[in-house]
């Protein structure tokens, strides 16, 4: 049987999607709406919460795992699409989508381990 | 010597503008343009959190500025998109038997609602709404 890296590539779109449909729309309200619009208190987000939250280990491992799983999701989603605008090169649109993912992942990981 | 084959001449850019269900789905594809651009944003308030108070809460500021905030809310409008078209489709995506009996494809719809506005209620009240 031929090898394929599609079962990767799948797993982490479909494991994406499903954590995007259940969490992104909630996550959108509190990281962005809540507090301009009167909805929650400002205190929520503030720097001293925000840091105690991301320098607990379980903290920093549930928004990475968030952030991750997003990112493989678009990413993946992004190439098919290409697809459908009639773009065929698929190595070159796998190469900048998967590329922009995995940076994008390196960023984060970095950035969890200094804050 | 076969003849020329017919090859259907499709538009490559705008094939999707011609029914109303190629235009939802590609709405559909669009979520993860957005999905994606949030991800990007949340990365960015790691960074600026990581950099200090001062570099935070301009980010804070920025998100929270009417630019900020109409970005939020068509994230929005595109992640509510995504989620009710993944919903809508797990019964064809994971079909269900229980006793030898197909699940009806409305129950597991409605169980991934439910479980959803559980998982919303669980997130704000851990943040403390």
């Amino acid at each position: 049987m031929a090898r394929s890296n599609k079962p990767v590539a799948w797993s982490l779109f479909a494991g994406g999607g499903t954590l995007a449909a259940f969490l992104t729309p909630v996550l959108i309200i509190i990281t962005g709406l809540a507090v301009p619009l009167g909805f929650l208190s400002g205190d929520i987000l503030s720097y001293e919460r925000a840091l105690t939250v991301l320098q607990n280990p379980f903290g920093k491992l549930v928004i990475f795992g968030i952030i991750f799983l997003q990112l493989w999701h678009a990413a993946h989603r992004l190439r098919i699409t290409a697809h459908d605008f009639g773009i065929r090169a698929d190595t070159a649109v796998m190469i900048i989508c998967y590329g922009l993912a995995a940076l994008a992942t390196v960023v984060t990981i970095f950035t969890l381990l200094n804050i | 010597m076969s003849r020329k084959p017919f090859i259907r001449p499709v538009q490559t850019t705008s094939w999707w503008l011609n029914q109303g269900r190629y235009i939802r789905y590609m709405i559909r594809e669009a979520t993860c343009i957005l999905i994606g651009a949030y991800s990007a944003v949340l990365i960015v308030g790691l960074i600026r959190l990581g950099e200090g108070k001062i570099a935070y809460e301009a980010y804070l500021a920025a998100v929270q500025s009417p630019m900020g905030m109409m970005f939020h809310i068509v994230a929005l409008a595109f992640a509510l998109y995504h989620t009710t078209s993944w919903f809508n489709v797990t019964p064809k995506a994971m079909p269900l038997t229980f006793a030898d009996k197909r699940v009806p494809g409305g129950l597991i719809i409605g169980a991934h609602y439910a479980g959803w506005i559980v998982i919303s209620g669980i997130a704000l009240f851990l943040v403390g709404a």
